[in-house]
Formats: C-alpha cells, structure tokens, sequence
C-alpha cells in the first residue's frame, strides 16, 4: 500500500490532504461567544470570547450564494452558542432555501417560541433541519464538573422543548471515558432519554481534541500524535472531512470546524480560493485520522 | 473516474424497470419482475446489493439470470467479490454496523466462490440514451458506490454538481432504501428507485421499484405486494435477527436508522 496520488507532501514532509470537493459549509455563526465556559471546549469559546465575530445575516448570505454556485450539499451551524446570535431563525430560513441545515447547540437558550418557529421552517422545507445538543453526562454530577453549574438541567429541558415541537435532536456527548465503555454508556443514554420522553433518541459520542481549554483540562498532543507519510498509506483522504468541508467565520474560510484557532488553517477570504491541498499538521489532525472522526451528523 | 458499461439498443426507448437493492428478498424480487413484465417491460435493470437482510442469497442469482436484468455492483457486491469483511454500507453509527455485521455475515457465509466471480464481473455503472437524454445507472451516488442520498439531505446544487461531473441528464441510483425523485432546475433529473429488498418504512409491506414508461422522462414508482409472511418464515427458519422479520411484516424499518436523517427518520415508526 503506497500513499495515495492526490496526498501529496509539503515541504517539511507533511501530507497534505487534497481539496477533493466542497460537499459541505460550516458557519461559525456566533463567532466564539458562549454562554457557557465548558472545560473541554477545543476553541475555549464563553461569554468574553471574542477571537471571532457573530456573523452578520447578509455575509452569510453571500456566503450560501457561492456555495450554492459550488453545488454544495449540506450546511452547518455553531459557535460559541448559535443561539446567542438573534437571527438565527431567519438565517436558518435562508439556508434552508439552499441546501439542508444542522445546529449545534448546547440547547440552554432553547425557548417554545425558538422551537415552534424552528419547527414551522422545517415543515416548510424539503430540507432537514437537524438539531443538535451537546450533553457531557447522565447525571448533573457527571456533567457539570464539565459544562457548568446547572447546565445539566438546562440542556434537558431544552431536549424536551424541541421534542415537544417534534424535533428528533440528536444529542452529542463528548467522549471522555475509556474506549471500551462506549457501548455501555450509549445505552445509558438511550434509556435516560426514552425516560425522558424522547422515544426515538439519536446519541452520537465525540472524540476530544486536546487543543483549547481541553488541552489544560487532561493533556495536549504527545510527539507521537501526528501524522506522517507513513499513516497516508492506502488511506482513502474522503474519510478526512477537511477533503470535502470548509468552515466560515467572520475571519474568513478555514480548512475545518476544529482547527479556527490555529493563523495555518485560515485559507482564504472566500470559499472557491479555499479549495487547496493543507498540511495534516495539527495533533488534532491525527485524532480525525485516528477515530474516523467527523463532526457531521 | 469510473467508465460507466454503455448499453445501446432500441428496447431502451421503451418501458424500462429500474430495480433497487434486492437484499437477499427472492419472493419481492419475483414479484416485481413479474410485475414489470406484466406492463410490457423491454429491458430489467438491477442497481445492486444483491444480498443481505434476508435469506438464502443464492435464490436472487436465477431471478436475475431469467428475466436478462443488467445488474451493476453495490458496496455489498464488491465486498462479498473482493471477500471484504464487512459489507462496506458506510454506516457511521455503531448500532447501525452491529446489524449490517450480522446480515453480512450471513450472506457471505452462504455465498459460493462462482457467485463471487459472476459478482466481480459486473459493471459499476451503466450508461444509455433514452428520449435525448444520457441515463447514468449508479449505486450510491457517480462518485461513490456507498454514498447515500437521501431527499432531505441533497440540495439541488449539489445534485446538479453530481450530475454535471458524470455527464449525465438522468441520475439513477439506490442505496438508501426509499424512493423519491427530484427534476433539479438546471433541466437533470435524479431518480432514487429504493430498494425490493426490505420495505420503504412507510408502514406498508409492499417493497417499490422504479417503472419508466414508454413515454417518460420521470419514474413512476410502483408498489407490489408479495407473500412477505413466507419470506418472514424463511428469515425465521434461517435464524435471522429478529428485528429484520419485524421489518417485513410491519413495513417499518427497525435497524440501521441512526443513518436516516430527521425527516425520513420521522416519517417511520422507530
């Protein structure tokens, strides 16, 4: 097995991952502004967190226009919190005018009227709405040592507000166990949230990126967790979504969701001119490559 | 880039039956193929995964072979030909690969070295003109076999990228088990005909297939019933999963779900 043709390396011996296609856009709507302050945020996003911007509705606007010109599949929306941002409703209107959308929340800021109004665009659409809902643990004492006092209760009781207006959110819990209790732990989750009313839950575990506050809450990446020539070989580069994504914020377009803190992965101002090969260089690089990992639904 | 097998001829123009994923499912399989036959049917084709979900694979083989259905590979075709270890669904979530395993397993237990030859030699793709029109036959999407498009999940640009970039006017495809179809505004079509192999989780127990009439350009699907009950004794002698059965008797899906984005999620029952 040999590296595959379009890997090609830098300089100093780093793959390079191809720009294969733009399958998918990423919004940084909120900018990095958070109403909570979770240990393991992996851009160390709270409430004073102003490295990026909220986005204005019509930058993300021309933004859905030259996405849709690159034929674009699906679009995605996060932050900080992207219900801080007070036209969210309305932005998620134009999306779904394009192309399918998903919301990252941690669901604090969730009201009935978000939820109806969310509700209401999703029946009018031929698109997907999907939401989803960051929760760390089945218990307030499992979760909120890591996201916040009182966030536990917080984030299930917008769970149920987005039930309740027919929403099937997925819940996305950051993996910070042992490998081997995944299996268990996702049944926990299933049954916590069928307890809870939602009778069809949809769980899906996160690998952690030992970059932001996550680097301080256990450890940064050792000098083995970076990817070299000889991890390319025979690996298919559409597994890596930074082939196939970008994600926007107010700075401009970056390779992926993860890595908007680091000056490398700011690529260009618009989406076309962001369509070129990046170095794998970051030890979060290698947990994608690791875990497979995608931060799609 | 993948060469599409082209297919000429004037049976082509007329009524054409475009099946999806036949799973194992023997009795729907017949029963479409009759039914295609039934409205005068000039050609069959097949868009792959021929085995999983129910029993006893080597039934579908002589189907195929009877009726003359140009059959193009799925993942599953590939994987059981290249004797993978896993049927290479592109399922993401665990519990969805749990259940895949199981019919995998079984389906490549049971599948013979001269099935997996005559599997190794089908085309990937095919490719025709009908009306004007370049038809381009796929599995999952022209540029993976395993890609799932779902209807509420592919924008209308990102369609018309797929078909552009295939040279096709027509797209066909299947792998994600329900049928839907969409003209984009650019002038292509895209025609996702389902699958006969389990049903489309809408709560019936018909399986759907994709009927192209003599004169036009978008699909009629076509529901047909068959004896599920005695597909799901078979599955139950054969010691399927028990969900599986489940699915054929109710119409509603009960594995591999975590895949379904939310609208199509929330349309079945589980």
């Amino acid at each position: 097995m040999t590296r595959p043709a379009s890997i090609s390396l830098s300089a100093a011996g780093v793959p390079r991952v191809p720009a294969l296609a733009l399958d998918t856009v990423w919004f940084q709507v909120a900018g990095t502004l958070c109403n909570l302050r979770c240990h393991h945020c992996f851009i160390s996003c709270g409430p004073t967190n102003r490295s990026h911007d909220i986005m204005s509705r019509e930058s993300i606007r021309g933004y859905l226009r030259e996405s849709e010109e690159m034929g674009v599949r699906d679009f995605y929306f996060t932050g900080g919190e992207p219900f801080l941002h007070r036209e969210l409703v309305d932005i998620l209107g134009d999306t779904l005018q394009v192309g399918p959308a998903s919301v990252l929340t941690n669901g604090t800021l969730i009201t009935p009227e978000h939820a109806r109004s969310l509700a209401a665009l999703e029946r009018a659409s031929r698109y997907a709405l999907e939401l989803r809902v960051s929760l760390d643990g089945l218990t307030p004492e499992m979760n909120d040592p890591i996201r916040g006092e009182g966030t536990f209760e917080e984030t299930v009781c917008g769970l149920r507000v987005l039930a309740d207006a027919g929403f099937l959110p997925i819940v996305t819990v950051a993996q910070t166990w042992g490998d081997a209790e995944d299996a268990a732990l996702r049944e926990e989750f299933h049954s916590f949230l069928r307890a809870e009313g939602m009778r069809r839950p949809r769980v899906k575990i996160l690998p952690l990126f030992r970059i932001g506050r996550e680097e301080g809450r256990t450890r940064g990446y050792a000098p083995a967790e970076f990817l070299t020539e000889e991890h390319m070989r025979g690996y298919d580069p559409w597994l890596l979504q930074c082939s196939n994504s970008r994600m926007v914020t107010s700075r401009g377009v970056y390779v992926c969701p993860i890595l908007i803190d680091a000056p490398d992965a700011l690529l260009a101002p618009t989406l076309r001119e962001s369509m070129k090969p990046f170095p794998l260089g970051h030890g979060a690089c290698h947990t994608c490559w690791a875990t497979g990992a995608s931060c799609r639904n | 880039m993948v060469t599409p097998a082209v297919v000429r001829g004037s049976a082509l123009e007329g009524g054409l039956a475009i099946l999806g994923g036949p799973y194992n499912n023997h009795l729907a399989l017949r029963a479409v193929l009759e039914d295609a036959r039934s409205r005068g049917a000039e050609r069959f084709f097949c868009l792959g995964d021929l085995g999983g979900f129910g029993p006893s694979p080597e039934k579908i083989y002589p189907l195929l072979r009877e009726y003359d259905v140009l059959t193009i590979a799925g993942n599953y075709d590939r994987s059981l030909a290249e004797r993978l270890s896993d049927c290479g669904c592109g399922y993401t979530h665990p519990d969805d690969n749990r259940y895949a395993q199981l019919s995998f397993d079984y389906t490549n237990r049971r599948t013979t070295d001269a099935e997996r030859a005559w599997l190794a030699a089908l085309p990937e793709q095919v490719v025709f003109e009908r009306r004007g029109r370049r038809h381009l036959l796929c599995h999952g999407s022209p540029r993976r076999t395993n890609e799932f498009l779902w209807e509420s999940t592919s924008s209308d640009a990102f369609l018309a990228r797929l078909a552009r970039e295939a040279g096709a006017d027509t797209l066909l495809c299947t792998h994600t088990g329900i049928p839907w179809q969409r003209s984009l505004p650019g002038g292509q079509r895209v025609i996702n005909v389902g699958a006969l192999g389990r049903p489309a989780n809408d709560g019936r127990t018909d399986v759907w297939y994709a009927w192209l009439a003599p004169d036009a350009d978008l699909a009629e699907f076509i529901p047909v019933a068959y004896d599920h009950e005695a597909l799901a004794r078979e599955m139950e002698e054969e010691r399927l999963p028990v969900p599986f059965v489940e699915t054929i008797r109710t119409g509603w899906w009960t594995t591999c779900l975590e895949i379904l984005p939310a609208k199509e999620r929330a349309r079945g029952r589980h």
